[in-house]
């Protein structure tokens, strides 16, 4: 209370400088005139009672000054002092100013940028969802198996009815469907939701309405979209009259019922969603056909909000406890299954799940350069610094105390940090959605990385702001804090710049720099090597030379007879295509986006470990598929024409599965068990590459696609020719079998394999650009060193010269010193690099975190440019003309 | 820089000491000054420190100062005490002496 009054009353002044200057100046002179009126009195001359008056009152200046100090903010004027003076010290010496806040600008704006990133994507990735800090994503677990699985809808409903401890449970499930836009065929992703999904996550759409309740309910009974703001105006260019409108998807018409918002994409990172079906529809757009009622099929994406208060274990503790209850209640369908929960930024059915492991690396890379940048700027205010020694000595020497000293240099190490910051910012709004950039673009998908630059990302960017500013200026406070007043002022007028201790502190600096940079150049080494090896690793497919296009007959309407017969047609003309050798369909190409099919087997004689159910993935392929891909035949036969519904039910299996489950026995002959039916083996194919170049061999089979068809597919083709003259050729045999169709996009499997290890390339260009930084600021560094102490010692140079030492000598001499620092740092690269790039794991293939080429390549990298650097001023020491260095030093 | 109070006082006890004087009416800077060296036997407090005292006094708002006219019909400031001056006085006094008392009861026993 009285605080707040003093506040007030303080703020009043400021109002009334003036005044009160005049007002204490009029007390003072009638304090004054009443000690003379006092002194008169007892027989003093008005001349003297007037004079003793005065110097008993001491000095009015500083009563004056002291009164007025009284009132106020005194810190905050002295900091504003201190502030304008680190100003105008940075004004004076424009070169380096800019060289400074520029490194700091680069440090801080590559952190505020991956800041940014880290919020939009990952901690806050949905900005028009209430409460999204509460908001976790929901996926299933199965015993004996690392990887999330997803849930089945009707889990899903249980989890969300008896649940107490969250405020709402939503579907999102991503999917696609292919779009005719102009002449070419599109992929365009969207989202199955469940029907409460606009209404629980707050989102209004600008036009029409949301989902209602009964829309989740009935077998395809609600043929209904909402569709996003880009959708409405690129395919009805902003109709405002579109509700009640309808476009086909997957061939059946949907009515348009509702537009969301622009600047909605929908609850998936990574792509924009462009349009919003309800749960009920999801057999047209899933595979594996009507699940709704099926508790052993999951599928479902969802999220559930928790309520305020509840803490993720207590959450967590709920729903693990709901799961074992469906456990027991459905063993049949749900032995040895749980349900997670995960963070946001953890999610693993969306981009972030990808991003996140990229992002941290970015993270360390960007602390990594800003330490450097400090670093650097930390050795230029050093320098500098020599040129204000006598300021500060000055300074010292007339009374300012060693804190009021430290706080003018670091106040000047914050004008440096905040206009860096400054810079820094700008920097990173300009980069906020560059990181799309690093990610190649796919025909028809529009990638959505966007950074969030909200009042989180700005406060962590003041902090960082606030570390450069303490790292930047406590460099020279350390040094000031040593002043030895007598000794310092002694050494200025003998002209030698002692300097023990801040060469001491400058090579330090260095040591670190060049330490630093070694980490990030071994790192970068070692993501690129395993970049190299995901590259040349053979999928097990051949993937040039071999074209693959999606063909959705689905989106066209086509039914199963219809699809049968156009890809057989299709085919037919596709391989008396000139140039082409073979062609085939499989519903899926391995290492893209559209998930393989997966089932519970059974096998005769296969003893299955309790709480087990194995369920592998397979694939659903036509004749000549693995001739087309390349894929090895190691026994039996490939599936044939005469594989049809009508033929006995079969199967291809590969290696790892063939030794998992029929162990020494031969594979071919025995049955195994999908969806229920019996399938003979007739072959056993080589492993090869399903879902990720980083995958493990793991089990995988195939089946006719005659025999278990999906409308939807892809055509593969196995051609010296380039996809640009394959497209021409194919757009025209698919025109001329349906006019209506449209070719999308034709890409070498070798362009799929590449876009699928996409991520582990981001991290290796990002680590490139950010390493190479890294390295051309530590050598400035070292450059600067060098050249520094070469100036400061040109006596003991030509001193050495004048006594006879060589050119040769005097190189070896500097050289050396250079070399020195080098080696220190490396010393300690190489003792942080052996424990810190295990951290890479995920991201290394077949590399060791400790390989030696990347540390060896690394040293050798940084030997050089130290050598670099440090020849430079080596060279012109040597030639120093003696008798010049002699009489100037 | 430093504007510490150099009185040869206890530290803290010019306020006290404004404050009391202040007790029984309110005066101006001089009177202050001259109350205090007269009642203290010449406790010597330089001038100069006054006048920060008592800004430092009217910002807390323990004074409250008005422009008035001084016995020899001089423009003086008069300060006097507030409500929260007084009470704050009250206080400070009590716990003045009561500090005093430990001292000298240290001094004789220690």
């Amino acid at each position: 209370m009285s605080a707040l009054r003093e506040w007030m009353n303080r703020l009043r002044f400021l109002g009334n400088r003036q005044s009160f200057d005049r007002e204490i100046q009029e007390e003072i002179e009638s304090h004054i005139e009443a000690r003379t009126a006092d002194l008169e009195d007892s027989g003093f001359s008005r001349k003297d009672a007037l004079q003793r008056a005065r110097r008993e009152f001491g000095s009015a200046d500083a009563a004056k000054e002291d009164s007025r100090g009284a009132w106020q903010f005194q810190w905050l004027e002295e900091f504003a002092t201190d502030l304008r003076i680190g100003f105008r010290m940075l004004a004076r010496s424009p070169g380096f100013s800019i060289l400074a806040i520029l490194c700091l600008a680069l440090g801080i704006g590559a952190n505020a940028a991956v800041f940014s990133w880290a919020e939009g994507l990952l901690f806050r990735p949905y900005p028009a969802v209430a409460h999204q800090e509460r908001l976790m994503a929901l996926t299933g677990t199965a015993r004996g198996e690392a990887d999330p699985a997803l849930l089945s809808w009707p889990d899903y409903q249980d989890l969300e009815k008896s649940c107490k401890l969250f405020d709402g449970f939503f579907v999102s499930k991503i999917t696609g469907t292919t779009l005719n836009i102009g002449d070419r065929a599109e992929r365009t992703v969207g989202s199955i939701v469940s029907a409460n999904y606009f209404d629980v996550i707050g989102v209004r759409p600008i036009l029409g309405r949301g989902l209602a309740a009964n829309e989740n309910e009935g077998r395809n009974a609600h043929p209904v979209m909402v569709i996003s703001y880009q959708f409405w105006q690129q395919h009805f260019k902003g109709d405002s009259e579109i509700v009640g409108k309808t476009q086909r998807l997957n061939g059946v018409v949907h009515t348009i019922i509702g537009v969301a918002p622009e600047g909605f994409y929908g609850t998936f990172v990574g792509w924009k969603m462009q349009f919003f079906v309800p749960v009920s529809m999801e057999e047209l757009f899933e595979p594996g056909g009507y699940k709704l009622q099926d508790r052993g099929a999951r599928w479902i994406e969802s999220f559930a909000w928790r309520k305020s208060g509840v803490s993720e274990k207590q959450a967590q503790d709920e729903i693990s406890a709901v799961a074992s209850r469906l456990e027991a209640q459905y063993p049949l369908t749900n032995r040895g299954r749980g349900v997670k929960l995960w963070p946001l930024w953890q999610t693993p059915f969306n981009g972030a799940g990808t991003l996140l492991p990229t992002l941290e690396i970015m993270l360390a890379v960007v602390v990594c350069v800003l330490l450097i940048a400090c670093a650097n700027v930390g050795n230029l205010l050093l320098v500098h610094s020599s040129a204000r020694r006598h300021e500060m000595m000055v300074r010292a020497a007339i009374g300012a105390g060693q804190r009021r000293l430290l706080k003018q240099l670091l106040t000047e190490g914050l004008a440096l940090s905040v206009l860096g910051a400054a810079g820094g910012l700008a920097v990173a709004y300009w980069f906020r959605h560059a990181l799309v950039l690093l990610f190649p673009a796919r025909s028809g998908v529009s990638l959505y990385l966007p950074g969030e630059m909200d009042w989180r990302v700005l406060a962590l960017t003041a902090g960082v702001c606030a570390a450069a500013t303490i790292l930047v200026g406590l460099v020279p406070a350390i040094q000031t804090s040593r002043i030895d007043l007598a000794a310092a002022l002694k050494s200025e007028i003998g002209g030698v710049v002692s300097g023990r201790r801040r060469s001491w502190l400058r090579s330090s600096l260095v040591v670190i720099q060049v330490s630093v940079s070694f980490l990030l150049l071994v790192g970068g080494s070692l993501l690129m090597q395993s970049l190299q090896k995901i590259r040349t690793t053979s999928p097990g497919f051949s993937t040039h030379q071999v074209l693959t296009t999606g063909i959705d007959l689905a989106s066209a309407g086509y039914d199963e007879n219809r699809a049968k017969n156009f890809q057989d047609a299709l085919l037919e003309r596709v391989l008396v295509l000139p140039g082409v050798e073979t062609a085939a369909f499989a519903r899926v190409t391995p290492l893209g986006v559209i998930p393989f099919s997966q089932s519970p087997i059974a096998v005769d004689g296969y003893q299955v470990p309790p709480d087990e159910q194995p369920t592998v993935e397979y694939n659903e392929v036509g004749p000549a598929y693995f001739a087309t891909m390349g894929i090895p035949i190691i026994t039996g036969r490939e599936f044939s024409r005469a594989d049809d519904e009508s033929a006995a039910p079969v199967a291809l299996v590969n290696e790892t599965m063939a030794a998992k489950f029929w162990g020494d026995k031969n594979a071919v002959g025995e049955r195994l068990q999908v969806k229920g039916e019996w399938r003979r083996v007739v072959g056993v194919v080589k492993d090869s590459k399903y879902e990720d170049m980083r995958e493990a061999h793991k089990p995988f089979f195939y089946v006719p696609r005659r025999q278990v068809f999906s409308v939807r597919g892809s055509l593969i083709i196995r051609t010296p020719l380039s996809p640009r003259a394959i497209a021409l050729a194919l757009t025209r045999e698919i025109r001329a079998l349906d006019s209506n169709l449209a070719l999308n996009e034709l890409i070498t499997l070798q362009e799929q394999v590449d876009r699928s290890t996409s991520p582990q390339g981001a991290a290796v260009t990002l680590l490139g650009v950010l390493g190479s930084l890294a390295v051309l600021l530590a050598g400035i560094g070292l450059y600067g060193v060098v050249s520094y102490t070469v100036s400061q010692s040109t006596r003991e140079l030509g001193l050495r010269m004048a006594l006879g030492a060589r050119a040769p000598d005097l190189l070896r001499f500097v050289l050396s010193k250079g070399l020195l620092l080098t080696a220190g740092g490396l010393v300690l690269g190489i003792a942080s690099a052996l424990g810190v790039t295990r951290l890479l794991g995920s991201y290394l293939y077949d590399v060791s975190p400790r390989d030696p080429l990347a540390f060896g390549s690394a040293i050798v990298a940084m030997v050089l440019l130290s050598f670099a650097a440090t020849f430079v001023p080596a060279w012109r020491a040597v030639h120093t003309d003696p008798t010049r260095a002699l009489r100037e030093g | 820089m430093a504007r510490s109070q150099t009185t040869q006082l206890l530290p803290g006890t010019l306020f006290l000491l404004i404050l009391k004087s202040l007790a029984r009416g309110p005066l101006h800077g001089y009177a202050i000054a001259k109350r205090i060296k007269n009642a203290s036997d010449g406790i010597d407090i330089e001038d100069g420190s006054l006048y920060p005292a008592l800004n430092r006094l009217l910002v807390k708002g323990l004074v409250h100062a008005e422009w008035g006219t001084s016995e020899n019909n001089r423009r003086a400031r008069f300060y006097r005490l507030t409500p929260e001056g007084r009470k704050y006085l009250g206080a400070e006094t009590r716990e003045f002496n009561r500090s005093i008392r430990q001292i000298q009861l240290a001094m004789r026993t220690v």
